[in-house]
């Protein structure tokens, strides 16, 4: 129906999306032609001149663009404006230098928070205050003989000691720091890592595989009685593309590069792997292997096990990789399986051959507000019988939907707002949804138009059934920029005494509705049972659906004032949360891993045979622990 | 005697006491605060009774949840997943005949709540309870702890079970206090009487047969009809846990069918948790003490029947002084599952697919139940009758009123200290105390020249079978009062026993005789299973904070002062040691068990002794019984 006019607007807003959610990051100085590089490792020649021409995003001083004590850009933050309203700095994303009116009330008013009572970061890293480096000097000898670059400043291997999990970060912010990496290396290319690991083995030295850095699961925590010398191993300068294959639709590409820049060279050839974690900004391709990720268009895509096609990775052992490219082989239990969410403990990763796809004609936003969760819940699950879900589709319960409302830029115009007004009155008037109830799916449509436009009818006669009302684009976009701004909003809610996280699990479809009310019944529960003085944010969301169950994500904070020890409690009330979800049929993990967070329950998890199973691929391929981070096991 | 030569075989297989003296130190029970009561027919006596009936009703709910109408509570469980499942597996009929079969089952079953009925039944039973009763006298901090309650999860009441009345007080008191009418699972002899049955329904009261033993269907119909009222949050859910009205008035050995039941959805995930709420309904006079005695003798129960109710209207006429609910504190299934349940074992089976209980949920379903009959007999209100009813059966010849005050006085201290609830202020005599109990109980008590004696002649004098049968109904009639208060004695008077049978004061052999004790009598009184190191630690402490005995580490020796202690404590249980001693004799030379015989059966040999009268009890027979059975020191033998 829509004119052809119409159509190119639509196109041109596909475009801008791609360019906003995989570029946010292009700085001035980096602008420049995509390359596809040689295969020919350049370490030997490594030098600052060489360095200005890589394309990478992100640079060995991290630092220099990061925050060392929160998360992402350092440009990029949320604040409270002398007015009292909140803005996002920068210039990066859709949401930079905005005005957000309505996050304060909502801020102050979810968690009890005051904007009177501040809990600020810690400015500066005190490198004094950083652990001295215990150095195997052999070792350092060796590896300069290589040419590979290094570091052992403070700067450099505090940021390389942690994830992003509450503990670590709260941590960072207090200026206290734990076992930190003694050393950082950089190799430029798999012959770089071969080399490392090779000297790691002759010294015995424990090696950690840094990829984004977006873990967690505490899995980039050094073991504190490590007493060997630790080096975090950075791939973020292996970020090649090495070749593509345009015949087959593959690519090969070093495992340092992260999301953005995969997708950002990609499409510049017109190609895309459709693979978008809402870490992608950040985190790396070798991380996704080793942690078997998952992205949210993964219903067109597929996750990192169906979209890789070839491993390479550097053990102790040796570097295992299989000896051919078909689709799929029987050739004995898929050794691909031992290395993804093998979790650093096997080895690295140095390079994966990926599916490509071309980039989709089209693509649209939409969303459907229910009136209540159970519903919302019954339709996905028909959505996933029928085997129709758009590239991306998620469920937001009702607190979270009026937390993505919280988040409503200002709006422009008299008009827009008269709008708002009118489509609020139609859904709770009208229709009699009840508010506090209603919650709201939103999607992501793509592929060719034809095919969006019947495939959108489908999902929304679907929908339709089960009391579904179509809640337009604009409600699905917010949707979405929630889960890329969610990092950064934690960082918002420290600077005034609350804390929070997220965890996920996936659940057989009977159980997802039981499970999300015991999980969050049992949050509010445990915080009242351990003293926490206001009720906590308990929060989730179906952000993935499958055959036989859904993947749910939970959004977990609360006001700690009060509170002597509040990480120690937020611990303990995640952990009753996990024990919860693991008694309600969930798994311990969708896609974060289980790093050594989590690891407690493994055994529980996967049976002493399993543990067993694993262990002795651990001790054959890495008898002397040189990938020594001890996650899962 | 048969349970002295069994016990020298039973105690030489029982290990000896593990590290008593690691145990924690038990509470104390008198320490124990309990709520203060309000009597709702006050203001009965004062304001209208239509209006009352009539007022707006407008009960909290479940977490808001409008509540659903019974038809499609039928519907939902007809079309839910157990049961096409358990449908689907019947075999031999067409699917037609099974749905209709189930839809049968669940016609008969199912309970159609009205409110009009409701108000019925509050305006008569104002009326009735009125003149029945002095007071009607109830916790409010349980019912507001109740109010509470039910807004957060689904609630299950569990009354204690002495009387007919017992659900229609609870229905009318949570009417009185505006909270959710609970739906009552209720025997299927109440259907017998015509209107009432159907009364009864429209009230709230759903009807469960008494045995349904391998009809799965039924089974399946019951349990998803149960669990889906509980998962929706449609109403609290009541039941009786004793699964019968205890006529001795001692509490019953719980049932674990519907607990069974209740607790399912919250191991499977369905529900957040439960809370499970005991109530101890206690009355001054039982309506049917006379009845139960009678029963107890052999005479069977007579049915339920519009008539027989009618003709009982004559009860109206007398005085059954007061009652007492205490509402308990809610107990959270969750909490009591913590670490015993491992909810993860119900993740590889779909859910509707039913499957037997594991050991370690039957283990703690059994011990839950357990736990909350403690908890109804706990708070049980006693009266000052109780300990005098206690005192005439000791003094079987009678007893000089100024005595019986003096003893009445001391045991009410004594019981007072191991924390009986006594209703019995400070500013009551114990002159007085025993005076009006006496006097609320005419048709028990003889007060002659002084002294008082249990009313034993026969009104007008009959064949010697006929005199037996009516003293020893008046014997069962009073202890059935006595009985109130045992659970407060029981244990500090097994460890007296064991005392008494060890001859010797070393610990380890008073404890294997109180292990055997405790094991001989776990059909009696409600002991939990697993718990004898628990009650022996209970029971000494209790015994050393009165000063009636010493216990040392390796010594448990009486005290001078314990003496008269001890010894109110042994002869007040005696009636059962001999009821064990000599009540199954008969039986095992009969080998078949001669229900209608029971009593002609035992005659021979009990006329001597009046503690005897209490052996002629078809409870303490068939207890008995099986704990012979149980312990094996019989066989049942084929006839």
């Amino acid at each position: 129906m829509a004119s052809d006019g119409h159509g190119s607007e639509r196109q041109r807003a596909a475009s801008r999306r791609l360019s906003a959610i995989a570029g946010h990051l292009r700085t001035a100085g980096q602008q420049q032609r995509p390359q596809v590089a040689g295969i020919h490792c350049k370490a030997e020649s490594s030098s600052d001149g060489e360095e200005a021409a890589r394309s990478t995003t992100v640079p060995r001083r991290r630092q220099e663009v990061m925050k060392w004590n929160g998360w992402g850009y350092s440009d990029s933050r949320f604040l409270f404006n002398k007015k009292g309203q909140a803005e996002f700095t920068g210039r990066r994303y859709r949401l930079s230098g905005m005005v957000l009116p309505s996050l304060k009330d909502w801020f102050e008013s979810t968690f009890g928070a005051s904007l009177q009572h501040k809990s600020p970061a810690t400015a500066t890293l005190n490198a004094s205050a950083v652990p001295f480096p215990s150095l195997n000097e052999a070792f350092l000898q060796d590896l300069k003989s290589t040419g590979i670059p290094f570091s052992h400043e403070a700067e450099d291997r505090v940021f390389r000691a942690h994830g992003h999990c509450l503990h670590e970060i709260f941590a960072l912010r207090e200026g206290k720091f734990g076992r930190v990496p003694d050393l950082v290396v950089w190799p430029n290319c798999h012959e770089d890592v071969v080399k490392t690991v090779d000297l790691a083995c002759r010294h015995n030295v424990c090696l950690i595989p840094y990829g984004g850095g977006t873990s967690v699961s505490s899995a980039l925590e050094c073991p504190p009685d490590e007493t060997r010398c630790i080096v975090s191993l950075d791939t973020s300068q292996m970020s090649r593309i090495l070749w593509i294959d345009e015949k087959n639709l593959t690519a090969h590409v070093e495992a340092g590069i992260v999301g953005q820049d995969l997708e950002r060279l990609l499409n510049e050839s017109g190609y895309c792997t459709g693979h978008e974690p809402d870490s992608m900004e950040f985190s790396s391709l070798g991380g996704w292997v080793a942690t078997r990720a998952s992205g949210m268009k993964k219903n067109v895509y597929g996750n990192i096990e169906d979209l890789v096609v070839h491993i390479k990775m550097v053990c102790p052992r040796g570097v295992v990789e299989k000896s051919c490219q078909g689709p799929r082989v029987s050739i004995g239990p898929d050794i691909h399986h031992f290395i993804m969410g093998s979790e650093g403990t096997l080895g690295v990763v140095t390079e994966v051959t990926i599916k490509i796809r071309p980039m989709p004609e089209y693509q649209k936003y939409g969303s459907v507000v229910f009136p209540n969760f159970e519903q919302g819940v019954a339709c996905l699950r028909e959505v996933a019988k029928q085997r129709c879900a758009p590239a991306s589709i998620r469920l937001m319960d009702n607190a979270q939907f009026q937390f993505g409302h919280a988040l409503k830029p200002q709006v422009s115009s008299i008009f827009t707002s008269f709008l708002d007004g009118l489509k609020k009155f139609y859904i709770t008037k009208f229709k009699g949804f009840d508010p506090h109830h209603l919650c709201v799916a939103t999607l992501l449509f793509e592929g060719d138009r034809e095919r969006v436009l019947q495939h959108e009818k489908q999902v929304y006669d679907i929908a339709a059934k089960f009391g579904g009302l179509a809640a337009g684009e604009d409600n699905g976009q917010r949707g979405y920029m929630l889960t890329f701004v969610i990092a950064y909003l934690r960082d918002l809610g420290m600077d005034y005494y609350v804390i929070g996280e997220s965890f996920e699990t996936s659940v057989p479809w009977d159980r997802v509705l039981d499970l999300c009310r015991n999980v969050k019944e049992r949050i509010v529960r445990e915080c009242r049972e351990r003293g926490v003085q206001f009720p906590p944010l308990a929060t989730c969301r179906v952000t993935q659906t499958y055959d036989a169950g859904a993947c749910v994500y939970f959004y977990f904070a609360f006001n700690y004032r009060g509170l002597a020890d509040p990480v120690n409690i937020y611990g303990r009330v995640e952990h009753a949360a996990r024990e919860e979800i693991l008694a309600n049929g969930g798994s311990l993990s969708h896609h974060h891993g289980v790093g050594k967070l989590r690891k407690h329950w493994m055994p529980e998890s996967i049976s002493d045979v399993g543990i067993g199973m694993l262990k002795s691929v651990k001790e054959y391929v890495d008898p002397d622990n040189i990938f020594g981070s001890r996650n899962l096991l | 005697s048969v349970s002295q030569s069994c016990m020298v075989r039973i105690s030489s297989l029982y290990p000896p006491p593990l590290a008593l003296a690691s145990c924690a130190k038990p509470r104390d029970p008198a320490l124990k605060k309990r709520d203060d009561f309000e009597d709702i027919l006050e203001e009965r006596r004062s304001s209208s009774d239509l209006r009352y009936a009539l007022r707006c009703y407008v009960p909290v709910v479940y977490k808001g949840i409008a509540p659903c109408k019974p038809g499609v509570l039928k519907t939902a469980v007809l079309q839910s997943d157990r049961l096409r499942h358990v449908m689907s597996k019947e075999t031999g009929e067409s699917a037609d005949v099974i749905r209709e079969e189930a839809s049968g089952i669940l016609e008969e079953m199912a309970h159609r709540l009205r409110l009009g009925t409701v108000r019925f039944f509050a305006y008569s039973l104002s009326k009735a309870f009125k003149a029945l009763f002095q007071r009607v006298r109830v916790n409010e901090d349980g019912i507001q702890r109740l109010q509470q309650s039910i807004q957060e999860h689904p609630v299950v009441l569990l009354p204690s079970h002495r009387s007919y009345m017992d659900f229609l007080i609870m229905s009318y008191i949570l009417y009185t206090y505006d909270l959710s009418l609970p739906v009552i699972a209720a025997g299927m002899d109440f259907l017998g009487m015509k209107i009432v049955g159907e009364m009864l329904r429209m009230s709230g009261a759903f009807f469960i047969r008494r045995s349904f033993g391998g009809d799965k269907l039924y089974w399946a119909v019951f349990s998803e009809y149960v669990k889906t009222m509980l998962r929706n949050g449609y109403a609290p859910i009541e039941f009786f846990l004793e699964g019968t009205r205890s006529r001795t008035c001692k509490s019953l050995t719980p049932k674990l069918g519907l607990l069974n039941i209740v607790m399912e959805p919250f191991f499977k995930g369905e529900v957040f948790d439960v809370s499970l709420v005991p109530i101890s309904i206690s009355y001054e006079r039982v309506l049917e003490e006379a009845l139960y005695a009678r029963e107890l003798l052999g005479v069977p129960k007579p049915k339920e029947s519009t008539s027989g109710l009618l003709k009982a209207r004559k009860i109206l006429s007398e005085d059954y002084g007061s009652i007492h609910v205490y509402f308990g504190h809610p107990v959270s299934l969750r909490s009591l599952a913590q670490g015993r349940i491992n909810r993860s074992q119900y993740n590889l089976l779909p859910r509707h697919i039913p499957r037997r209980p594991s050991q370690e949920t039957q283990a703690f379903v059994n011990e839950t139940a357990y736990r909350l009959v403690r908890l109804q007999e706990e708070n049980m209100v006693l009266r000052p009758w109780v300990l005098v009813a206690a005192l005439l059966l000791q003094n079987p010849d009678g007893v000089d009123m100024e005595r019986l005050v003096e003893q009445t006085s001391w045991l009410r201290g004594l019981a007072v200290s191991f924390g009986a609830f006594l209703d019995w202020p400070d500013y009551v005599s114990a002159s007085k105390a025993v005076a009006s109990s006496l006097a609320l109980h005419t048709g028990l008590v003889r007060t002659e020249g002084g002294r008082a004696q249990l009313a034993m002649e026969p009104k007008e004098p009959g064949s010697p079978e006929e005199d037996l049968f009516d003293r020893a109904a008046s014997v069962l009639s009073c202890a059935s009062y006595r009985n109130q208060i045992l659970h407060v004695f029981l244990r500090p008077a097994l460890l007296g026993m064991a005392m008494q049978m060890a001859e010797a004061s070393r610990k380890d052999d008073i404890y294997s005789c109180f292990s055997f004790l405790r094991d001989v009598f776990s059909n009696e009184f409600i002991l939990c299973p697993g718990g004898t190191v628990q009650d022996f630690d209970e029971a000494c402490y209790m015994l050393t904070k009165c000063a009636a005995v010493h216990v040392q580490k390796q010594e448990v020796v009486a005290t001078e002062k314990g003496q008269r202690i001890l010894s109110f404590l042994t002869s007040l249980f005696q009636p059962f040691l001999k009821g064990y001693q000599v009540g199954p004799a008969p039986f095992l030379e009969l080998v078949d068990y001669p229900r209608h015989f029971c009593f002609l059966g035992f005659l021979p040999s009990a006329t001597s002794e009046l503690t005897c009268y209490e052996a002629l009890s078809s409870d303490v027979q068939k207890n008995a019984l099986a704990a012979l059975l149980r312990m094996k020191v019989v066989r049942k033998l084929k006839v």
